[in-house]
């Protein structure tokens, strides 16, 4: 089938960017897969015949213009082709969390009402069917995976492949209607739906078009020169605007091949072995290889750990500035040339990220260790502001000019604005069309000339034109003395220890901060293993004495750094526990992109923040949990409520 | 309903098959002892078939007789319609009757891929000569061998320690790829000797659901012995009750639990006899 989609302008749907790839690179790999043990490929063309096939076996089924329908398993090309055969029969893809419990699923179906699940597996069907009594438009399931489901009633019910197969077969009935709705499409329709992750109140479904998708991807792939043979890894939730706009608006716009894990425990051998030239990873991820780089070390026999710290001393002084193309000097040239053969090179591959040409991390702050670290190895990492609204890209560094505490400069497009309380603003072709179904909180985020409020608060330093991000703007708050509160910055400083796993700060109102600290385990287990310290659970290891001095020494360090802040001196932890537990996204705590829900926390945890502030020296306290199958219980414990050393403000001292 | 002798189904949807294996009046001694006092069962093809009972009650005994391993003093042992004899080792793995041990019996030193190949050693027809050459047939028998665990492995979630040495694993991951390597021989019947031993709840759970869905996706019938009542009483189809060598109670896990030997049994009530 040979469509003439493409307009004047270029293409102007999703769609038409897989027929203008089909055309162009027919015989490029597209997608990539590893199953029962080998990388399976597709190419540009034979990913079109599996789209339509999709496509046509859902025209069949009746899906109409204008349907919900949603997408719900792990990166599989299998989904990915099911969000461009939505698109095709015009209808928009609604990608979902695959670790949402049912209730989640349920709010979600329900306001986007939609017709069709597209589901991976036998969990993600189980989920669909329990809550199906309170959804009003649904109708079918097509899952992929049919294990466990034989025996399933398939009334409302199909495999994939069963309506892939009944698509080809009714090709000639629909293929008309199908190239009719396609031509329809243009940069005004809905591309697709995402759900932002609800971090205040019930998600919200960001609409956006294909003009969104379009423009960002080009723009942001030209910023970053991404070539037709790039290979990225599709790791991240496909329900992220992240992953939809690196593995399916940039894929499609450059024509650059999505590789699909095995399985999310896999990610590793298989980052190995596909060896990714575009990255990217949150800075969870990094600090967790860095983490498991670093205790491997400890373990190397005497002789490899000296030649690795040697080397990792040169390439901290000379590293970055190699790899900014700065002039270094002949000596240090030869030395960083030899760490390369005998440390870096081999580290990076072990990493799976010999081949990275363009890295970034965004979502949380970086430390700057961390950061620095992969810089100094040769790999081009850098990081980038983004939010879905703005279908990802606000700001991002360009090569050359990368720090670790800045999100970079303004992309191609990209109007920014900071407001008198130092909320950031931006306005681009890639701003969100409307919050479906909710007029209301469109218009609190987005005003009528196009600007759009990013929640967080930050400045442009003015030497550089870089924006620098310090808060959630809501969550910046006053203490009692009127000085500034930013819990965000100080959690970010205690998280940079890899001792620390999640801090929370309170403090807003107060004349004093205290914090939460969740330790660690594979860092602080590490580490009591090598201290021959015994614990037979996380509660245990986390109310350890020794590991207590050790937090507390963090947060003293935290405190001595930010005593050196004339805005957020004010901000030292006074006192702080260590938690029993970790902070969980089953528990609703976190939300399911790992960002601290500090409302629901607050009134969680209500009998520790009290003990907090009343001096005493311990609190007993029991905190239910929920279970990954849904299952209650709960834990009881008694924690230790400790002092930590607060300092000074350096500046006023000197003033006085 | 399973009086019917070519099968029923079951409530929730599943075909039972008629009897496939039959043990008649067995007795099983050890010089002097009697592990197995004239026990009668029956197997259907492709249900779940767990025994139970207090320790040393002969189970593990029962499960090594079903298999081929001991051969009883009295009694007849039917298998798909024909009486089976005494056989050696190498026939009993032929005859498409896998099980795992109640003490792990892995290839330590290997990685889990080949624990999983030694599973397809009774699907390999070429010889010792070709197999080193890795020339022609024993190329083809190979990639198509690897398949079959490959597809074992992907059903089984161990993808992920695909190359890892066998000794480098938990237990409950273990008991995994034991169950991988029973598959890999695609057996119609698979004997389970106390598969969530050890575990805890979490690993119990996918346990029970790996047993499910190879009995519904491979309709292999599963004879299981297995202590924890929770997980009997959900799995299995029937439920054999042994205590001192003897059969107490036979049926379905709702007429087993309501039987008054078997209540007395696992309560404890004093023996006279």
């Amino acid at each position: 089938m040979a469509y003439k989609l493409v307009s004047a302008d270029g293409p102007q749907s999703v769609p038409a960017l897989l027929h203008r790839n089909a055309e162009q690179f027919a015989n490029a790999p597209a997608y990539r897969e590893k199953e029962f043990g080998i990388w399976q490929s597709w190419t540009w063309s034979q990913t079109r015949d599996e789209v339509e096939a999709l496509a046509l076996g859902l025209l069949e089924l009746g899906a109409k213009e204008g349907d919900f329908i949603a997408i719900i398993g792990r990166n599989r090309p299998y989904l990915y082709w099911a969000m461009m055969a939505a698109e095709m029969v015009g209808a928009v893809p609604v990608p979902l969390y695959q670790d949402a419990n049912a209730e989640e699923m349920a709010y979600v179906l329900d306001h986007c009402g939609a017709r069709f699940v597209i589901a991976g597996d036998q969990e993600q069907v189980d989920k669909v069917l329990e809550v199906q009594d309170q959804l009003t438009q649904f109708e079918r399931i097509i899952y992929l995976d049919p294990r466990g489901l034989r025996k399933y009633d398939h009334s409302a019910l199909s495999q994939y492949s069963a309506v892939q197969d009944m698509g080809r077969k009714a090709k000639d009935k629909h293929v008309k209607e199908l190239e009719a709705r396609q031509a329809k499409l243009n940069y005004d329709s809905t591309g697709v739906m995402l759900y932002t992750s609800g971090t205040t109140g019930k998600p919200k479904g960001v609409v956006l078009s294909n003009r969104n998708i379009i423009e960002t991807a080009k723009s942001s792939s030209e910023f970053d020169d991404l070539r037709q043979t790039d290979d990225i890894l599709a790791y991240l939730p496909m329900a992220w605007v992240g992953d939809f706009i690196f593995s399916v608006g940039q894929a499609m716009w450059t024509g650059f091949c999505t590789n699909c894990p095995e399985s999310a425990d896999t990610m590793h051998v298989d980052l190995r072995e596909i060896g990714p030239t575009y990255y990217f990873a949150p800075p969870r991820v990094f600090e967790t290889q860095l983490t498991s780089v670093m205790i491997r070390m400890e373990d190397a026999s005497r002789f490899k750990k000296w030649l690795f710290d040697r080397f990792m001393k040169v390439a901290r002084k000379v590293g970055p500035a190699i790899l900014d193309g700065k002039p270094v000097g002949l000596m240090d040239r030869l030395k960083y040339g030899l760490g390369e053969l005998m440390i870096y090179g081999p580290l990076k591959n072990t990493l799976g990220l010999s081949r990275v040409r363009v890295g970034y991390t965004a979502g949380e702050a970086i430390g700057p260790e961390i950061f620095d670290f992969y810089r100094s190895l040769g790999i081009n990492l850098k990081q980038l502001y983004g939010q879905t609204e703005a279908t990802v890209f606000i700001t991002a560094q360009p090569d050359g000019e990368v720090r670790s505490d800045t999100v970079g400069v303004t992309c191609p497009g990209v109007e920014l604005k900071i407001a008198d309380n130092g909320e950031v603003f931006y306005r681009s072709p890639g701003v969100f069309v409307e919050y479906y179904k909710n007029p209301e909180s469109t218009k609190d985020t987005k005003d009528a000339e196009g600007w759009v409020a990013t929640g967080d608060a930050g400045f442009i330093e003015e030497s550089t034109g870089h924006l620098r991000i310090i808060d959630r703007a809501k969550d910046v708050g006053k203490m009692a003395d009127g000085s500034l509160f930013a819990p965000k910055y100080v959690e970010n400083k205690l998280k940079f220890f890899p001792n620390i796993l999640e801090a929370v700060v309170f403090g807003n109102g107060r004349t004093e901060c205290t914090a939460f600290i969740n330790i660690d385990l594979t860092a602080v287990g590490n580490w009591a293993e090598r201290n021959n310290i015994g614990y037979a659970s996380y509660q245990e290891l986390a109310r350890h004495p020794l590991v207590m001095d050790q937090i507390q020494g963090h947060v003293e360090e935290v405190n001595a750094s930010i005593a050196e802040d004339e805005m957020l001196s004010g901000c030292q932890v006074h006192r702080f526990v260590v938690l029993h537990k970790e902070l969980d996204a089953d528990d609703g705590e976190l939300t399911r992109t790992r960002k601290v829900r500090r409302k629901v926390i607050g009134e969680k945890y209500d009998d520790i923040i009290t003990a907090l502030y009343d001096g005493s020296t311990s609190v007993s306290t029991v905190t239910e949990v929920t279970y990954e199958d849904g299952r209650k219980g709960s834990i009881a414990a008694t924690l230790e409520v400790r002092d930590a050393k607060v300092f000074a403000d350096n500046r006023k001292k000197a003033a006085a | 309903m399973k009086d019917q002798a070519d099968g029923y189904v079951t409530a929730d949807g599943r075909q039972i098959g008629p009897v496939v294996m039959e043990m008649k009046n067995i007795t099983l001694r050890f010089g002097g002892v009697e592990a197995i006092k004239d026990i009668s069962l029956d197997i259907r093809e492709g249900e779940i078939r767990a025994i139970i009972g207090p320790n040393g009650a002969g189970k593990s005994s029962m499960l090594n007789v079903i298999s081929g391993f001991y051969v009883p003093q009295d009694g007849e042992v039917w298998y798909k319609g024909s009486r089976r004899a005494a056989m050696k080792p190498f026939q009993v793995a032929q005859q498409g009757i896998a099980r795992t041990f109640q003490n792990i019996a892995l290839f330590e030193g290997m990685s889990v891929l080949d624990n999983v190949m030694t599973g397809r050693l009774t699907h390999m027809e070429t010889g010792l000569f070709w197999q080193s050459l890795w020339k022609g047939k024993a190329e083809r028998e190979e990639t198509a061998n690897r398949e079959v665990a490959e597809k074992i492995i992907d059903f089984l979630e161990i993808q992920a320690i695909r190359k890892t040495p066998v000794s480098r694993l938990s237990y409950g991951l273990k008991k995994r790829v034991e169950l991988a390597r029973a598959l890999a021989a695609e057996p119609s019947i698979l004997l389970l000797d106390e598969p969530m031993a050890g575990m805890n709840v979490e690993e119990k759970e996918d346990m029970s659901r790996f047993i499910l869905d190879v009995n519904d996706e491979f309709g292999t019938t599963i004879v299981l012995i297995e202590h924890d009542m929770g997980v009997v009483m959900d799995l299995s189809d029937r439920v054999v009750v042994m205590d001192y060598g003897k059969k107490i109670g036979d049926g379905t896990p709702h007429e087993v639990r309501n039987n008054q030997d078997v209540i007395d049994a696992y309560l404890g009530v004093a023996h006279d006899d």
